[in-house]
């Protein structure tokens, strides 16, 4: 199946439009793709008619243009015909909002449409689902548009197996800066599924991260998911719910009663190197520090900081969550206190963390990132920014970043969010360096990517 | 891998719905792992007269297919030392339900594991490794993989045990013998691979595991329920 016209139409058609209530799903959906998206819209509905000054068609055959993207929001009966109908006027893609199958006991409705749609190669997303978000072209969600969070552009595509879950995380997502590509909610996957879905991320050009809300497998989906997974070259991060098991089935085995869901999932998720998070906070940072950072590290990480407390709760918080933080010889501890201002240099601590102290200036973080960057021990350097340390300007970010273009060596800076601050924080996310709002968040960074490599156990 | 033999263990259970120690363990010495030396007795004379074979101590336990876990039910006796004592051990197991012979075997000693499969609805086969013996459940130290496992998931399972330096060698013990440790993960999850539409869970516990090899002193095969 190709699923080009499902993400890049030029031309789409919204089948269910109503002439008399504009709050129906289909009109939203018509209303903000006619307005705000770049694909040419086309209004249906089997009465025809006029609205808006357009021309509300009867069937989608009678539209004059060809159709690549049909977005369907009938009642679930019509569903079906209208589908032969797409078929016969040569659409591309098809996205059927409307619910009434399988999740109300109407299986045989949703078996038709898909072996229609089978037969005919036709992707189809849904039923029951929000749809595709896919800027600038179009945006299927029956969400107003001035009720929609938007997160900026971005790398991350993100694939849901709940919609409203998939709509909130977008308001956490552009809350924390971190771009989307793409957004799919996938509802009741008839005929597109994750794994499909996963094989066209992992080969779309605007995409780094390929992200997934999953509630669970079908029958022995979970083994194609992760073997997808595993050619995938990109990172694939996954939240899970349902990880209590409602009810303790009588189990025979000791091994059954220990291999419970949950256990067999995410040992199974790490084992082929996807990386799960456990919170959708975690969720966030992940996203963030993998759509800037592909290469795993094992966590050994350097610790630069202005404040003794905030380098405290940072070697506190990497070990807990299995990150090592390797003490300097006493030669480079020297060797740091060398590249310093003179009024630092009497008070800082060099160990690991260094703590530069409220005298630090933005020549002495810079100091401390090249020398931490270039040594071995290191494989990754945090960076616990306070702005409110009168020394440093908001010049750092992008002068830190450029520590990291030359060594290589991943950055992650904590900043705190405030609007006051903000200055300091793009300088940081404009040069592509991930910023976390909390200690917590920029450890739970750097365990993105230590947690990309199979062969490590999820502690 | 799976031999006209081993089916027939397993379809000869279809009834009770799981394998009877013996006969599991026959089937996985098929498959090429180590068991202990071990007789199933239908009387106290031939318990007897292979505990002289292979030298006291032994370890007696009882064969029904009523009785799944026999610890349980009382049906596992160690360090047997004397004839009396075995004929009395026999005497006690013969009263439990479902009574069909006593197993005789050598004793054996070493780091107690557990090794187990489950197919799993969303991933298939899975293999689990952990600290085993009786109390398994309580230490909950396991880990697993999607099988068939790969020489690195093998590696990486031992790693993943928080008990893991008990396996490689604690405080003057001798570690365990890690090739043939996973020697057997391997030849087990490839075995499980072609046993996967036949069974539901396996639990081989304990396999004891020394300094020379590891051994799976018992083994349970809980086939797969038939839809029909």
């Amino acid at each position: 199946m190709n699923f080009r016209a499902l993400f890049r139409p030029k031309t789409m058609a919204v089948i269910g439009v109503s002439l008399t209530n504009d709050r129906h799903p289909a009109n939203v959906i018509y209303n903000k793709n006619n307005l705000r998206y770049q694909a040419e819209v086309f209004a249906v509905n089997q009465r025809g008619g006029v609205l808006q000054g357009k021309t509300v068609y009867k069937n989608i055959l009678e539209i004059p243009q060809k159709v690549d993207l049909a977005v369907i929001a009938t009642r679930a009966e019509l569903v079906p015909t209208i589908i032969q109908d797409c078929i016969q006027a040569g659409v591309e893609g098809a996205v059927v909002v409307s619910g009434g199958f399988s999740e109300r006991g109407r299986k045989d409705l949703q078996d038709s449409l898909a072996s229609l749609a089978q037969e005919a190669d036709l992707p189809v997303i849904g039923p029951n689902c929000l749809g595709i978000y896919s800027p600038p072209y179009i945006d299927t969600f029956f969400i107003p548009s001035e009720r929609i969070v938007r997160p900026a552009r971005g790398k991350v595509a993100f694939v849901s197996q709940s919609g409203g879950l998939l709509a909130d995380q977008m308001v956490k997502f552009a809350e924390e800066g971190v771009g989307l590509s793409q957004a799919v909610s996938i509802g009741n996957k008839a005929v597109v599924g994750e794994i499909d879905l996963l094989r066209y991320f992992a080969g779309d050009p605007e995409t780094e991260v390929v992200t997934f809300y999953l509630e669970g497998f079908g029958k022995d989906e979970g083994r194609a998911f992760v073997s997808a997974a595993a050619e995938c070259q990109k990172p694939v991060v996954v939240l899970k719910a349902g990880k209590t098991s409602e009810g303790i089935r009588a189990v025979s085995s000791h091994t059954a009663s220990l291999a419970g869901d949950y256990e067999v999932f995410s040992a199974v998720l790490a084992q082929h190197g996807v990386v799960e998070a456990e919170t959708e906070f975690e969720l966030i940072s992940f996203c963030e520090a993998l759509s800037c950072y592909h290469k795993p590290i094992e966590g050994r990480i350097g610790i630069i900081t202005g404040s003794g407390g905030h380098g405290a709760l940072a070697v506190d918080a990497c070990l807990n969550h299995g990150l090592s933080v390797p003490t300097l010889s006493e030669q480079d501890q020297n060797e740091i206190r060398g590249r310093v201002s003179p009024r630092v240099e009497a008070i800082a601590s060099f160990s690991n963390p260094i703590d530069l102290t409220g005298s630090a200036v933005d020549d002495d973080f810079m100091g401390a990132a090249q020398f931490l960057s270039t040594k071995q021990e290191f494989d990754c350097v945090l960076l616990l920014l306070l702005p409110y340390v009168p020394g440093i300007t908001s010049d750092l970010g992008a002068r830190l970043s450029q520590v990291y273009r030359h060594e290589g060596k991943p950055l992650i800076a904590y900043v705190p969010h405030v609007e006051r601050y903000r200055m300091f924080i793009e300088g940081f996310e404009l040069n592509e360096i991930p910023v976390a709002h909390s200690i917590e968040g920029a450890v739970h960074m750097a365990e993105a990517m230590r947690r990309r490599q199979p062969w490590l156990r999820k502690r | 891998m799976v031999t006209k033999k081993m089916k027939e263990i397993l379809s000869a259970s279809k009834d009770t719905g799981w394998v009877i120690e013996p006969e599991a363990k026959r089937l996985f010495s098929m498959a090429g792992l180590d068991i202990p030396r071990f007789t199933w007795a239908r009387t106290t004379e031939e318990a007897s007269g292979f505990a002289k074979d292979i030298g006291y101590p032994v370890v007696c336990k009882v064969v029904s297919s009523q009785v799944m876990h026999k610890s349980d039910k009382d049906g596992v006796a160690v360090g047997i030392n004397s004839d009396r004592k075995l004929t009395e051990t026999f005497t006690r197991f013969s009263r439990l339900e479902g009574f069909a012979g006593m197993l005789v075997e050598e004793m054996l000693s070493g780091v107690e594991l557990i090794v187990g499969a489950k197919i799993d609805y969303q991933f298939g086969p899975v293999i689990l490794l952990g600290i085993g013996g009786t109390g398994v459940e309580i230490y909950g130290d396991v880990v697993l993989r999607m099988a068939p496992l790969t020489d690195r998931d093998v590696e990486s399972m031992v790693r993943g045990l928080k008990a893991h330096q008990i396996l490689e060698g604690y405080r003057g013990s001798k570690p365990v013998n890690l090739e043939q440790l996973a020697r057997l993960l391997k030849v087990f999850s490839i075995l499980v691979m072609d046993l996967q539409g036949m069974i539901e869970s396996i639990d081989l516990n304990p396999v004891i595991c020394s300094a020379t090899k590891c051994v799976v002193a018992d083994a349970r095969v809980v086939l797969r329920r038939h839809e029909q």
